[in-house]
């Protein structure tokens, strides 16, 4: 047994988020959509403001007072970030968002100017899974057009599970990089990083763990993962968007060219060459992303006060209910794991005969939001033989009594197209 | 439902649930196949033309019921029609669902497709009502195109 933890008080909670308050199509907002995009609570949007308000200047190298104040907001809120997944201050660069962070990793393979752990060509591989985001596939095949390498990806279970039955030949001694995701975004599976990462290590290849889905929803320690990346973005963990977070292991940025070039990246600039600053200065190209950083910083403070161990086992209990209550729905099929173990709470279903684009449609009229499409995860939906799903994920403002509205709602979708 | 009325027209679950002239026939001069990456519908559409009318369009695919039906009452308007009278239909189908609501709707020229009067107050959907038509357009040029040459040739 583990140690029962004091429930959430939701509804005090939910006084924290005034969007939670509308009506949408009459109806109160039953916020479904959290795996897509999180809304911020008054803490996020007043520390933006007090900050835009009275402290912003541009970040780095000026000697006046405003200036100052933002340098140093901003560098808070880099150690904020990082402490918040266990990692250290200069071990962390903000990013545009998940996607650009691994852009940034990949851009460093097969990248001359690299270190040696960074080489790639023909005959090396780059591992990576088939329920990638496409934010975490797509970058690695640009990778390897770009060297010759070649991509390989561990196929799925019927029960929406990595299938690692050849673990040792997908990953093996010409694995240069292994990326996966943490907690996937459409079937809401989380995979066991313990296992790939021992593989990993076995033949010397570097790990990338996607976070966009986990840093928002569990409690993260990017050392005691083992990882030697990881990635997440703001605007799913109650921050704004435009910021997103790229962690390191020590010693593996300072090994990695520079991502773009331009300001604020630079040591010593000549008419003919520079050099670098050290990182994570050098991914930062540019005028950084300041308000946004500090944005982030206030929602990893208000999700600690929460306390990450309670945002998940609300979470987890929500997500009992919302698999229990769609199994009461004749012709509802849920894409993923059908229980609670090593799962996250964005559920993915579709429903027999009614197209996920008209379930959406139908739920916005009840005020009930979820997301349809491929969730920017195609080959996920090909290889369960879906155009698409009806996705319903939660966070901790969530309440058992928007689950039931989600099911109600989905016999009201029924009864319409069935009529 | 109710707030559903002025997209889900009846006229469009109709066609939704019995759509006309659906299935992959022949004879064919061209066949496209066309995706809507954000959702991921798809059609594939086979147009036959002969002396300059459409002769027949079939077609398969899979999507929601806006696509469906849409790509239904496509088929209606467009077969028998000399091709520069499908293309204006084409034309004034594309101009209701840029409407934004806007639009009334001629119902000489778009009969079953006025009911789409709707979806253009949806933006998210108007992609969806406009995947057969699109696919119906390019299968056509397609298929007038090189005919043309053939015949003056």
């Amino acid at each position: 047994m583990t140690l029962a933890l004091p429930a959430l008080d939701v509804q005090a909670l939910r006084a924290d988020f005034p969007v939670l308050s509308r009506e949408v199509n009459g109806h109160p907002l039953v916020y479904l959509d959290n795996a897509s995009s999180s809304h911020k609570p008054v803490q996020v949007l007043d520390a933006v403001r007090d900050f835009d308000a009275h402290h912003y200047s541009n970040v780095h190298r000026g000697v006046h007072t405003l200036s100052q104040e933002a340098t140093d907001a901003y560098e808070a809120a880099r150690t904020t970030v990082a402490a918040f997944l266990g990692g250290r201050h200069d071990e962390l660069v903000f990013t545009k968002n998940a996607t650009e962070a691994v852009n940034t990793v990949a851009g460093s393979f097969g990248n001359a100017r690299a270190g040696e752990r960074f080489a790639l060509g023909p005959g090396d591989e780059v591992c990576v899974t088939e329920m990638e985001h496409h934010s975490n596939l797509v970058p690695w095949q640009m990778l390897c057009e770009r060297t010759g390498a070649t991509l390989r990806w561990f196929p799925l279970t019927d029960e929406g599970r990595l299938d690692l039955s050849e673990l040792d030949a997908l990953v093996n001694e010409r694995t240069k990089v292994l990326a996966f995701v943490h907690q996937g975004n459409l079937l809401g599976t989380v995979n066991p990083v313990d296992v790939l990462v021992a593989r990993a290590r076995e033949v010397g290849a570097l790990v990338l763990l996607d976070g966009s889905q986990s840093a928002p929803h569990m409690p993260v320690d990017v050392h005691a993962l083992g990882v030697d990346f990881y990635v997440a973005t703001g605007h799913k963990m109650l921050g704004p968007s435009g910021v997103g977070l790229l962690w390191a292991r020590p010693g593996l940025l300072d090994a990695m060219p520079p991502f773009m070039g331009g300001g604020s990246m630079i040591e010593v600039v000549q008419m003919a060459s520079s050099t670098y600053a050290k990182a994570p200065e050098r991914f930062e190209a540019g005028t950084p992303v300041i308000t946004q950083a500090v944005g982030l910083a206030a929602a990893c403070d208000y999700l600690t006060a929460v306390g990450m161990d309670r945002v998940a086992a609300h979470e987890g209990v929500l997500t009992a209910r919302l698999l229990e209550g769609l199994r009461t729905v004749q012709g509802v099929r849920v894409i993923g794991p059908d229980t609670t173990e090593a799962r996250g709470s964005a559920v993915s279903f579709v429903v027999e005969g009614v197209h996920p684009h008209d379930v959406g449609q139908s739920l916005d009229e009840l005020g009930i939001a979820v997301r349809v499409g491929h969730h920017c995860a195609a080959p996920v939906c090909r290889r369960y033989g879906v155009p698409a799903t009806a996705r319903a994920s939660t966070y901790l403002y969530n309440t058992e009594a928007e689950i039931d509205a989600l099911v109600e709602g989905l016999e009201r979708v029924k009864a319409f197209w069935s009529a | 439902m109710t707030g559903t009325d002025s997209l889900y027209q009846e006229i469009i679950l109709d066609h939704y649930k019995n759509p006309h002239h659906k299935g992959l026939r022949d004879p064919y001069d061209v066949e496209v196949h066309h995706v809507n990456p954000t959702c991921g519908d798809e059609v594939t559409l086979r147009v036959q033309v002969r002396d300059g009318v459409v002769q027949d369009v079939s077609y398969d695919g899979q999507g929601c019921s806006i696509s469906q039906a849409s790509t239904s009452v496509m088929t209606d308007l467009v077969i028998g029609q000399p091709v520069p009278q499908a293309l204006g239909r084409a034309e004034a189908f594309l101009a209701l669902m840029q409407s934004r609501g806007t639009l009334e709707p001629d119902e000489d020229v778009l009969e079953d497709g006025i009911a789409f009067a709707g979806v253009s107050r949806y933006p998210a959907r108007v992609k969806c009502a406009l995947l057969g038509w699109m696919a119906w357009k390019d299968a056509t040029a397609q298929a007038v195109g090189p005919s043309t040459t053939e015949e003056t040739a």
